[in-house]
Protein backbone atom coordinates (compact mmCIF):
# COMPACT_ATOMS: atom_id res chain seq x y z
CA UNK A 1 0.00 0.00 0.00
CA UNK A 2 2.56 2.31 1.49
CA UNK A 3 4.70 2.14 -2.28
CA UNK A 4 1.21 2.02 -4.27
CA UNK A 5 0.82 5.82 -2.54
CA UNK A 6 4.65 6.76 -3.59
CA UNK A 7 4.32 5.57 -6.75
CA UNK A 8 1.08 7.55 -7.69
CA UNK A 9 3.11 10.78 -6.07
CA UNK A 10 5.77 9.98 -8.25
CA UNK A 11 2.99 9.29 -11.11
CA UNK A 12 1.34 12.78 -10.52
CA UNK A 13 4.57 14.82 -10.18
CA UNK A 14 5.96 13.44 -13.56
CA UNK A 15 2.02 13.40 -15.04
CA UNK A 16 2.40 17.34 -13.97
CA UNK A 17 5.45 17.92 -16.15
CA UNK A 18 3.05 16.18 -18.88
CA UNK A 19 0.72 18.77 -18.21
CA UNK A 20 2.87 21.86 -18.60
CA UNK A 21 3.91 20.24 -21.99
CA UNK A 22 0.31 19.96 -23.12
CA UNK A 23 -1.19 22.70 -22.06
CA UNK A 24 1.33 24.31 -24.72
CA UNK A 25 0.05 22.08 -27.65
CA UNK A 26 -3.50 22.54 -26.37
CA UNK A 27 -3.56 26.10 -26.48
CA UNK A 28 -1.98 26.40 -29.70
CA UNK A 29 -4.09 24.00 -31.24
CA UNK A 30 -7.00 25.81 -29.79
CA UNK A 31 -6.09 29.13 -31.30
CA UNK A 32 -4.31 28.02 -34.53
CA UNK A 33 -5.39 24.46 -35.11
CA UNK A 34 -1.91 23.18 -35.62
CA UNK A 35 -0.25 20.48 -34.09
CA UNK A 36 2.70 22.41 -33.15
CA UNK A 37 5.34 19.39 -33.41
CA UNK A 38 8.17 21.79 -32.42
CA UNK A 39 7.01 22.28 -28.94
CA UNK A 40 8.91 19.33 -27.33
CA UNK A 41 11.92 21.37 -28.13
CA UNK A 42 10.91 23.89 -26.41
CA UNK A 43 10.87 22.00 -23.82
CA UNK A 44 14.41 21.02 -24.65
CA UNK A 45 15.75 24.24 -24.98
CA UNK A 46 14.31 25.42 -21.88
CA UNK A 47 16.07 22.66 -20.42
CA UNK A 48 19.34 23.47 -21.39
CA UNK A 49 18.91 27.69 -20.52
CA UNK A 50 18.32 26.40 -17.21
CA UNK A 51 20.96 24.03 -16.79
CA UNK A 52 23.43 27.10 -18.07
CA UNK A 53 22.02 29.96 -15.79
CA UNK A 54 22.68 27.05 -12.70
CA UNK A 55 25.97 26.08 -13.66
CA UNK A 56 27.19 29.21 -15.33
CA UNK A 57 25.81 31.66 -14.26
CA UNK A 58 25.51 30.14 -10.61
CA UNK A 59 21.52 31.04 -10.09
CA UNK A 60 19.38 28.94 -7.95
CA UNK A 61 16.59 27.12 -8.62
CA UNK A 62 13.90 29.60 -9.00
CA UNK A 63 15.82 32.68 -10.99
CA UNK A 64 16.80 29.87 -13.43
CA UNK A 65 13.18 28.93 -14.30
CA UNK A 66 12.20 32.10 -14.41
CA UNK A 67 14.61 33.24 -16.92
CA UNK A 68 14.25 29.54 -18.98
CA UNK A 69 10.42 30.27 -18.98
CA UNK A 70 11.40 33.79 -20.34
CA UNK A 71 14.13 32.99 -22.98
CA UNK A 72 10.94 30.32 -24.40
CA UNK A 73 8.69 32.83 -24.64
CA UNK A 74 10.35 34.57 -26.59
CA UNK A 75 11.59 31.68 -28.82
CA UNK A 76 8.40 30.06 -28.95
CA UNK A 77 7.51 33.61 -30.41
CA UNK A 78 10.07 33.69 -33.00
CA UNK A 79 9.31 30.67 -34.35
CA UNK A 80 5.22 31.33 -34.56
CA UNK A 81 6.60 34.69 -36.67
CA UNK A 82 8.89 33.05 -38.69
CA UNK A 83 7.79 29.70 -39.57
CA UNK A 84 4.09 29.48 -38.93
CA UNK A 85 2.78 33.28 -39.77
CA UNK A 86 3.50 32.54 -43.12
CA UNK A 87 1.25 29.70 -43.67
CA UNK A 88 -1.60 31.03 -41.51
CA UNK A 89 -4.08 30.32 -44.62
CA UNK A 90 -2.01 27.47 -46.16
CA UNK A 91 -3.32 24.02 -45.96
CA UNK A 92 -3.13 22.61 -42.15
CA UNK A 93 -0.88 19.15 -43.64
CA UNK A 94 1.88 22.74 -45.20
CA UNK A 95 1.94 23.65 -41.37
CA UNK A 96 2.50 20.70 -39.80
CA UNK A 97 4.85 19.63 -41.96
CA UNK A 98 6.76 22.52 -41.06
CA UNK A 99 6.08 22.11 -37.62
CA UNK A 100 8.60 18.78 -37.85
CA UNK A 101 10.37 20.61 -39.96
CA UNK A 102 11.12 23.19 -36.97
CA UNK A 103 11.28 20.42 -34.39
CA UNK A 104 14.03 18.53 -36.54
CA UNK A 105 15.88 22.27 -37.00
CA UNK A 106 16.20 22.90 -33.31
CA UNK A 107 17.34 19.61 -32.38
CA UNK A 108 20.24 19.22 -34.99
CA UNK A 109 20.71 23.46 -34.60
CA UNK A 110 21.21 22.19 -30.85
CA UNK A 111 23.76 19.08 -31.57
CA UNK A 112 25.73 21.52 -34.48
CA UNK A 113 25.90 24.50 -31.33
CA UNK A 114 26.60 22.79 -28.83
CA UNK A 115 27.44 19.22 -29.72
CA UNK A 116 25.23 15.82 -28.88
CA UNK A 117 26.56 15.17 -25.53
CA UNK A 118 24.58 14.65 -22.55
CA UNK A 119 24.32 16.97 -19.47
CA UNK A 120 23.80 16.07 -15.63
CA UNK A 121 21.38 18.34 -13.35
CA UNK A 122 23.36 19.56 -10.54
CA UNK A 123 22.39 18.19 -8.04
CA UNK A 124 21.49 20.20 -4.59
CA UNK A 125 19.48 23.03 -6.04
CA UNK A 126 16.53 21.00 -5.24
CA UNK A 127 15.53 19.62 -1.31
CA UNK A 128 16.58 15.97 -1.54
CA UNK A 129 15.14 15.43 1.90
CA UNK A 130 12.29 12.97 2.40
CA UNK A 131 9.06 14.26 3.85
CA UNK A 132 6.81 11.49 5.99
CA UNK A 133 3.10 11.64 5.49
CA UNK A 134 0.76 9.26 6.79
CA UNK A 135 4.20 7.03 7.19
CA UNK A 136 4.44 7.66 3.41
CA UNK A 137 8.13 9.19 2.47
CA UNK A 138 7.28 11.48 -0.45
CA UNK A 139 10.74 12.83 -1.79
CA UNK A 140 10.89 16.93 -1.59
CA UNK A 141 11.73 16.61 -5.09
CA UNK A 142 8.34 15.41 -6.16
CA UNK A 143 6.66 17.68 -3.98
CA UNK A 144 8.92 20.63 -4.91
CA UNK A 145 7.86 19.51 -8.86
CA UNK A 146 3.73 19.51 -7.94
CA UNK A 147 3.75 22.97 -5.93
CA UNK A 148 5.44 24.38 -8.80
CA UNK A 149 3.43 22.97 -11.82
CA UNK A 150 0.55 23.25 -9.95
CA UNK A 151 1.18 26.95 -9.30
CA UNK A 152 1.73 27.96 -12.96
CA UNK A 153 -1.75 26.16 -13.67
CA UNK A 154 -3.67 28.27 -11.24
CA UNK A 155 -1.92 31.43 -12.73
CA UNK A 156 -2.73 30.15 -16.27
CA UNK A 157 -5.98 30.04 -15.21
CA UNK A 158 -6.10 33.44 -13.96
CA UNK A 159 -4.53 34.60 -17.19
CA UNK A 160 -6.75 32.89 -19.72
CA UNK A 161 -10.43 33.55 -17.57
CA UNK A 162 -9.81 37.18 -15.96
CA UNK A 163 -7.35 39.14 -18.20
CA UNK A 164 -7.97 41.19 -21.27
CA UNK A 165 -5.37 38.99 -23.38
CA UNK A 166 -6.71 35.54 -22.01
CA UNK A 167 -10.58 36.97 -23.24
CA UNK A 168 -8.74 37.91 -26.48
CA UNK A 169 -7.39 34.55 -27.01
CA UNK A 170 -10.64 32.51 -25.68
CA UNK A 171 -12.32 34.61 -28.05
CA UNK A 172 -10.13 34.19 -31.28
CA UNK A 173 -10.27 30.42 -30.68
CA UNK A 174 -13.51 30.26 -30.68
CA UNK A 175 -14.14 32.79 -33.82
CA UNK A 176 -11.11 34.70 -35.51
CA UNK A 177 -13.49 36.80 -37.50
CA UNK A 178 -15.72 37.47 -34.64
CA UNK A 179 -12.93 38.48 -32.68
CA UNK A 180 -11.52 40.50 -35.04
CA UNK A 181 -14.42 42.36 -35.28
CA UNK A 182 -14.24 43.12 -31.64
CA UNK A 183 -10.69 45.39 -32.44
CA UNK A 184 -9.05 42.21 -31.08
CA UNK A 185 -5.82 42.34 -32.79
CA UNK A 186 -5.05 38.79 -33.89
CA UNK A 187 -1.42 38.58 -34.42
CA UNK A 188 -0.70 39.63 -31.27
CA UNK A 189 -3.40 36.99 -29.40
CA UNK A 190 -1.51 34.02 -31.43
CA UNK A 191 2.03 35.40 -30.30
CA UNK A 192 1.17 35.67 -26.64
CA UNK A 193 -0.61 32.16 -27.00
CA UNK A 194 2.65 31.04 -28.27
CA UNK A 195 4.42 33.00 -25.97
CA UNK A 196 2.48 31.75 -22.43
CA UNK A 197 2.45 28.17 -23.97
CA UNK A 198 6.47 28.07 -24.42
CA UNK A 199 7.16 29.86 -20.94
CA UNK A 200 5.00 26.74 -19.44
CA UNK A 201 7.37 24.20 -21.37
CA UNK A 202 10.46 25.80 -20.33
CA UNK A 203 9.70 25.79 -16.78
CA UNK A 204 8.85 22.06 -17.52
CA UNK A 205 12.24 21.86 -19.20
CA UNK A 206 13.58 22.58 -16.27
CA UNK A 207 11.95 21.19 -13.77
CA UNK A 208 12.17 17.95 -15.80
CA UNK A 209 16.32 18.47 -15.75
CA UNK A 210 15.96 18.48 -11.79
CA UNK A 211 14.16 15.69 -11.74
CA UNK A 212 15.50 12.88 -14.26
CA UNK A 213 19.09 14.85 -14.16
CA UNK A 214 20.08 14.16 -17.92
CA UNK A 215 19.23 16.28 -20.24
CA UNK A 216 20.62 15.98 -23.91
CA UNK A 217 19.31 17.48 -27.57
CA UNK A 218 17.01 15.09 -28.20
CA UNK A 219 15.35 14.53 -24.91
CA UNK A 220 12.26 16.97 -26.47
CA UNK A 221 10.84 14.38 -28.03
CA UNK A 222 9.02 11.21 -26.21
CA UNK A 223 8.20 13.85 -23.85
CA UNK A 224 6.96 15.89 -26.43
CA UNK A 225 5.23 13.14 -28.06
CA UNK A 226 3.61 12.09 -24.67
CA UNK A 227 2.51 15.41 -23.72
CA UNK A 228 0.62 15.91 -27.25
CA UNK A 229 -0.90 12.31 -26.16
CA UNK A 230 -1.96 13.59 -22.63
CA UNK A 231 -3.56 16.94 -24.71
CA UNK A 232 -5.13 14.35 -27.17
CA UNK A 233 -6.71 12.30 -23.83
CA UNK A 234 -7.86 15.36 -22.47
CA UNK A 235 -9.57 16.62 -25.69
CA UNK A 236 -7.34 18.35 -27.83
CA UNK A 237 -7.89 22.43 -27.15
CA UNK A 238 -8.99 22.29 -23.93
CA UNK A 239 -6.83 23.40 -21.41
CA UNK A 240 -8.38 21.85 -17.76
CA UNK A 241 -8.24 18.63 -20.64
CA UNK A 242 -4.31 19.28 -20.93
CA UNK A 243 -4.05 19.34 -16.88
CA UNK A 244 -6.28 15.98 -16.44
CA UNK A 245 -4.62 14.60 -19.26
CA UNK A 246 -1.16 14.76 -18.15
CA UNK A 247 -1.64 13.75 -14.76
CA UNK A 248 -3.30 10.92 -16.09
CA UNK A 249 -0.87 9.65 -18.51
CA UNK A 250 1.65 10.10 -15.62
CA UNK A 251 0.06 8.39 -13.14
CA UNK A 252 -1.10 5.29 -15.57
CA UNK A 253 2.69 5.23 -16.29
CA UNK A 254 3.64 4.79 -12.98
CA UNK A 255 1.42 2.20 -12.15
CA UNK A 256 2.42 0.37 -15.15
CA UNK A 257 6.13 0.71 -13.84
CA UNK A 258 4.93 -0.19 -10.43
CA UNK A 259 3.22 -3.21 -11.66
CA UNK A 260 6.54 -4.54 -12.76
CA UNK A 261 6.42 -3.80 -16.59
CA UNK A 262 8.23 -0.52 -16.44
CA UNK A 263 10.23 -1.29 -20.10
CA UNK A 264 6.30 -1.18 -21.89
CA UNK A 265 6.47 2.62 -19.36
CA UNK A 266 6.57 4.55 -22.83
CA UNK A 267 4.92 2.01 -25.09
CA UNK A 268 1.66 2.02 -22.68
CA UNK A 269 1.39 5.76 -23.76
CA UNK A 270 0.77 5.15 -27.23
CA UNK A 271 -1.62 2.34 -26.35
CA UNK A 272 -3.61 4.96 -24.03
CA UNK A 273 -3.18 7.26 -27.92
CA UNK A 274 -5.09 4.69 -29.98
CA UNK A 275 -7.48 3.58 -27.64
CA UNK A 276 -8.59 7.31 -27.14
CA UNK A 277 -8.87 7.89 -30.68
CA UNK A 278 -10.51 4.51 -31.72
CA UNK A 279 -13.04 5.29 -28.31
CA UNK A 280 -13.47 9.02 -27.46
CA UNK A 281 -11.67 10.68 -30.46
CA UNK A 282 -12.82 13.96 -28.97
CA UNK A 283 -10.92 13.73 -25.52
CA UNK A 284 -12.46 12.96 -21.99
CA UNK A 285 -13.36 17.10 -21.65
CA UNK A 286 -14.16 16.72 -25.51
CA UNK A 287 -17.72 17.19 -26.53
CA UNK A 288 -18.66 16.29 -30.06
CA UNK A 289 -19.42 19.66 -31.39
CA UNK A 290 -22.05 19.72 -34.26
CA UNK A 291 -21.93 22.53 -36.45
CA UNK A 292 -24.86 24.71 -35.93
CA UNK A 293 -25.95 25.72 -39.58
CA UNK B 1 -20.78 60.13 -42.79
CA UNK B 2 -19.95 56.84 -45.08
CA UNK B 3 -19.04 57.13 -48.79
CA UNK B 4 -18.24 53.50 -50.88
CA UNK B 5 -17.09 54.70 -53.95
CA UNK B 6 -16.41 52.12 -56.74
CA UNK B 7 -15.02 49.56 -54.46
CA UNK B 8 -14.55 46.00 -56.62
CA UNK B 9 -13.57 42.80 -54.27
CA UNK B 10 -12.52 39.40 -55.42
CA UNK B 11 -12.70 36.31 -53.81
CA UNK B 12 -10.24 34.21 -55.80
CA UNK B 13 -11.31 34.54 -59.46
CA UNK B 14 -15.04 35.69 -58.30
CA UNK B 15 -15.13 39.29 -58.88
CA UNK B 16 -17.91 39.58 -55.89
CA UNK B 17 -18.85 43.31 -55.97
CA UNK B 18 -18.35 45.13 -59.07
CA UNK B 19 -17.80 48.58 -58.84
CA UNK B 20 -20.19 49.25 -55.72
CA UNK B 21 -20.56 53.16 -54.66
CA UNK B 22 -22.74 54.32 -52.08
CA UNK B 23 -23.51 56.86 -49.33
CA UNK B 24 -25.01 57.00 -45.90
CA UNK B 25 -25.69 60.13 -43.68
CA UNK B 26 -25.29 60.76 -40.51
CA UNK B 27 -28.41 59.67 -38.45
CA UNK B 28 -30.08 57.66 -40.83
CA UNK B 29 -31.18 54.19 -41.56
CA UNK B 30 -29.92 52.84 -44.70
CA UNK B 31 -30.83 49.37 -46.03
CA UNK B 32 -29.33 47.35 -48.66
CA UNK B 33 -31.72 44.90 -49.86
CA UNK B 34 -30.53 41.82 -52.21
CA UNK B 35 -31.36 38.37 -52.95
CA UNK B 36 -28.78 35.15 -51.46
CA UNK B 37 -25.48 35.99 -52.98
CA UNK B 38 -25.80 39.03 -54.06
CA UNK B 39 -22.71 41.12 -51.90
CA UNK B 40 -24.40 42.08 -49.10
CA UNK B 41 -22.31 40.41 -46.63
CA UNK B 42 -19.37 40.79 -48.70
CA UNK B 43 -20.15 44.97 -48.55
CA UNK B 44 -20.35 44.64 -45.13
CA UNK B 45 -17.22 42.58 -44.28
CA UNK B 46 -15.15 44.86 -46.66
CA UNK B 47 -16.70 48.34 -45.25
CA UNK B 48 -15.45 46.55 -41.58
CA UNK B 49 -12.43 45.60 -42.82
CA UNK B 50 -12.81 42.14 -43.07
CA UNK B 51 -12.30 41.69 -46.37
CA UNK B 52 -9.58 44.37 -48.72
CA UNK B 53 -11.15 46.07 -52.20
CA UNK B 54 -8.80 45.27 -54.91
CA UNK B 55 -9.89 48.51 -55.83
CA UNK B 56 -12.10 51.60 -55.29
CA UNK B 57 -12.08 54.47 -51.97
CA UNK B 58 -14.20 53.79 -48.77
CA UNK B 59 -14.42 56.99 -46.88
CA UNK B 60 -15.60 57.26 -43.26
CA UNK B 61 -16.19 60.76 -41.93
CA UNK B 62 -13.60 62.01 -44.65
CA UNK B 63 -10.62 59.31 -43.75
CA UNK B 64 -9.45 56.58 -46.05
CA UNK B 65 -10.45 53.34 -44.05
CA UNK B 66 -10.88 50.89 -47.15
CA UNK B 67 -7.91 48.26 -46.95
CA UNK B 68 -7.39 48.93 -43.17
CA UNK B 69 -7.51 46.47 -40.66
CA UNK B 70 -10.63 45.42 -38.61
CA UNK B 71 -8.94 46.65 -35.25
CA UNK B 72 -8.48 50.79 -36.82
CA UNK B 73 -12.00 50.34 -38.52
CA UNK B 74 -13.58 49.66 -35.00
CA UNK B 75 -11.77 52.01 -33.33
CA UNK B 76 -12.91 54.73 -35.96
CA UNK B 77 -16.26 54.07 -34.76
CA UNK B 78 -17.59 51.70 -37.57
CA UNK B 79 -19.66 47.90 -35.18
CA UNK B 80 -20.30 45.40 -37.79
CA UNK B 81 -23.23 42.73 -36.06
CA UNK B 82 -21.88 39.59 -38.27
CA UNK B 83 -24.19 37.24 -40.13
CA UNK B 84 -25.55 34.42 -37.84
CA UNK B 85 -24.58 36.23 -34.75
CA UNK B 86 -21.22 34.72 -33.96
CA UNK B 87 -21.58 35.15 -30.23
CA UNK B 88 -18.57 33.43 -28.48
CA UNK B 89 -20.78 30.57 -26.96
CA UNK B 90 -18.09 30.01 -24.76
CA UNK B 91 -18.15 32.64 -22.82
CA UNK B 92 -20.80 34.35 -20.77
CA UNK B 93 -22.97 36.85 -21.49
CA UNK B 94 -21.30 39.50 -19.96
CA UNK B 95 -18.21 38.55 -21.20
CA UNK B 96 -18.90 38.35 -24.13
CA UNK B 97 -20.36 42.37 -23.89
CA UNK B 98 -17.09 43.07 -22.08
CA UNK B 99 -14.82 41.68 -25.40
CA UNK B 100 -17.07 44.24 -27.37
CA UNK B 101 -15.48 47.30 -25.08
CA UNK B 102 -12.38 45.40 -26.17
CA UNK B 103 -10.51 49.11 -27.39
CA UNK B 104 -11.89 51.27 -24.63
CA UNK B 105 -10.15 52.30 -21.71
CA UNK B 106 -12.59 54.27 -20.06
CA UNK B 107 -13.92 52.20 -17.09
CA UNK B 108 -16.99 54.34 -16.62
CA UNK B 109 -18.15 54.79 -20.20
CA UNK B 110 -18.05 51.46 -19.91
CA UNK B 111 -20.00 50.74 -17.19
CA UNK B 112 -22.36 52.93 -18.34
CA UNK B 113 -23.10 51.22 -21.98
CA UNK B 114 -23.20 48.13 -19.65
CA UNK B 115 -26.41 49.80 -18.15
CA UNK B 116 -27.36 51.14 -21.65
CA UNK B 117 -27.56 47.87 -23.40
CA UNK B 118 -29.34 45.98 -20.01
CA UNK B 119 -31.79 48.60 -20.51
CA UNK B 120 -32.26 48.31 -24.65
CA UNK B 121 -32.66 43.86 -23.96
CA UNK B 122 -33.58 43.46 -20.50
CA UNK B 123 -33.34 40.18 -21.35
CA UNK B 124 -29.32 40.00 -21.59
CA UNK B 125 -29.33 41.28 -17.75
CA UNK B 126 -31.48 38.51 -16.92
CA UNK B 127 -29.29 35.89 -18.28
CA UNK B 128 -26.22 37.77 -17.77
CA UNK B 129 -23.93 34.80 -15.89
CA UNK B 130 -24.91 32.39 -18.91
CA UNK B 131 -23.23 30.98 -21.53
CA UNK B 132 -24.11 32.39 -24.56
CA UNK B 133 -24.23 29.50 -26.50
CA UNK B 134 -26.98 28.67 -24.70
CA UNK B 135 -29.36 31.30 -25.12
CA UNK B 136 -32.21 31.29 -27.76
CA UNK B 137 -31.96 32.74 -31.12
CA UNK B 138 -33.60 36.24 -30.38
CA UNK B 139 -31.18 36.69 -27.46
CA UNK B 140 -27.90 35.79 -29.55
CA UNK B 141 -29.25 38.29 -31.78
CA UNK B 142 -29.60 40.71 -29.12
CA UNK B 143 -26.33 39.97 -27.62
CA UNK B 144 -24.91 40.38 -31.12
CA UNK B 145 -26.34 43.79 -30.74
CA UNK B 146 -25.03 44.81 -27.76
CA UNK B 147 -21.91 43.85 -28.66
CA UNK B 148 -21.52 45.97 -31.24
CA UNK B 149 -23.22 48.67 -28.95
CA UNK B 150 -20.01 48.53 -26.16
CA UNK B 151 -17.66 49.77 -29.18
CA UNK B 152 -19.97 53.42 -29.10
CA UNK B 153 -20.27 53.14 -32.53
CA UNK B 154 -21.43 56.27 -34.83
CA UNK B 155 -21.92 53.76 -37.78
CA UNK B 156 -23.59 50.62 -36.67
CA UNK B 157 -23.70 47.48 -39.59
CA UNK B 158 -26.69 45.15 -39.12
CA UNK B 159 -25.95 41.51 -41.48
CA UNK B 160 -29.58 39.90 -41.61
CA UNK B 161 -30.61 40.47 -37.85
CA UNK B 162 -33.99 39.17 -38.08
CA UNK B 163 -32.09 35.73 -39.74
CA UNK B 164 -34.10 32.29 -38.51
CA UNK B 165 -36.37 34.81 -35.82
CA UNK B 166 -40.04 34.29 -35.34
CA UNK B 167 -42.28 37.18 -36.63
CA UNK B 168 -43.12 38.39 -33.12
CA UNK B 169 -39.04 38.56 -32.19
CA UNK B 170 -38.74 40.17 -35.47
CA UNK B 171 -40.96 43.27 -34.76
CA UNK B 172 -39.34 43.51 -31.30
CA UNK B 173 -35.36 43.19 -33.11
CA UNK B 174 -36.55 46.10 -35.94
CA UNK B 175 -38.35 48.01 -32.95
CA UNK B 176 -35.21 47.74 -31.26
CA UNK B 177 -32.92 49.44 -33.90
CA UNK B 178 -35.30 52.16 -34.37
CA UNK B 179 -34.43 53.12 -30.79
CA UNK B 180 -30.78 52.84 -31.47
CA UNK B 181 -31.19 55.04 -34.33
CA UNK B 182 -33.14 57.58 -32.37
CA UNK B 183 -30.28 57.57 -29.94
CA UNK B 184 -28.22 59.21 -33.03
CA UNK B 185 -26.33 55.92 -34.16
CA UNK B 186 -26.25 55.85 -38.19
CA UNK B 187 -27.08 52.37 -39.10
CA UNK B 188 -26.54 50.60 -42.55
CA UNK B 189 -28.83 47.62 -42.56
CA UNK B 190 -29.06 44.34 -44.84
CA UNK B 191 -32.05 42.52 -45.29
CA UNK B 192 -33.31 39.80 -46.99
CA UNK B 193 -36.43 40.60 -45.69
CA UNK B 194 -36.95 43.46 -47.89
CA UNK B 195 -40.53 44.56 -46.28
CA UNK B 196 -39.17 45.05 -42.98
CA UNK B 197 -35.90 46.74 -43.84
CA UNK B 198 -38.27 49.47 -46.08
CA UNK B 199 -40.81 50.20 -43.25
CA UNK B 200 -37.72 51.15 -41.01
CA UNK B 201 -35.47 52.92 -43.23
CA UNK B 202 -35.02 55.93 -44.70
CA UNK B 203 -33.02 54.91 -48.16
CA UNK B 204 -32.66 51.66 -49.41
CA UNK B 205 -30.54 50.17 -52.15
CA UNK B 206 -31.07 47.13 -54.49
CA UNK B 207 -27.68 45.22 -54.78
CA UNK B 208 -27.69 42.42 -57.71
CA UNK B 209 -24.84 39.92 -58.05
CA UNK B 210 -22.49 42.37 -57.01
CA UNK B 211 -23.95 45.52 -58.71
CA UNK B 212 -26.12 48.29 -57.10
CA UNK B 213 -29.00 48.05 -59.53
CA UNK B 214 -31.42 50.73 -57.50
CA UNK B 215 -30.98 53.47 -55.36
CA UNK B 216 -33.76 55.84 -53.47
CA UNK B 217 -35.62 56.79 -50.32
CA UNK B 218 -37.77 53.50 -48.90
CA UNK B 219 -40.84 55.15 -50.16
CA UNK B 220 -39.88 55.15 -53.82
CA UNK B 221 -38.36 51.90 -53.60
CA UNK B 222 -41.34 50.33 -51.82
CA UNK B 223 -43.44 51.59 -54.31
CA UNK B 224 -41.54 50.60 -57.45
CA UNK B 225 -43.48 47.76 -59.40
CA UNK B 226 -40.04 46.12 -60.51
CA UNK B 227 -38.88 45.55 -56.54
CA UNK B 228 -42.36 44.82 -55.05
CA UNK B 229 -41.95 41.88 -57.99
CA UNK B 230 -38.95 40.79 -57.24
CA UNK B 231 -38.14 41.50 -53.66
CA UNK B 232 -41.47 42.15 -51.91
CA UNK B 233 -43.41 39.06 -53.28
CA UNK B 234 -45.55 42.37 -54.73
CA UNK B 235 -48.76 41.94 -56.38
Amino acid sequence: MEQFIQQLVNGISLGSIYALIALGYTMVYGIVKLINFAHGDVFMVGAFIGFYSITFFHLGLFPALLISMTACAIFGVLIERIAYKPLRNATRIAALITAIGVSLFIEYGTIYIRGAQPEAYPSGIAPLKSIEIFGVKISGQSLLILAVSFFLMIVLQFIVHKTKIGKAMRAVSHDMDAAKLMGINVNNTISATFAIGSALAGAAGVIFGMYYTKIEPLMGIIPGLKAFVAAVLGGIGIIPGAMAGGLLLGVIEALVSAAGFSLWRDGVAFVVLILILIFRPAGLFGKNVREKV
Amino acid sequence: MLKVNDINVYYGNIHALKGVSLDIRPGEIVTLIGANGAGKSTLLKTISGLLKPKTGKILFEDEHVAGKVPQLIVKRGISHVPEGRRVFANMSVEENLELGAFLRKDKRGIREDFEKVYQLFPRLHERRKQLSGTLSGGEQQMLAMGRALMARPRLLLLDEPSMGLAPLLVKTIFRIIEEINQTGTTILLVEQNANMALSVANRAYVIETGKIVAAGTAAELGESDQIRKAYLGGH
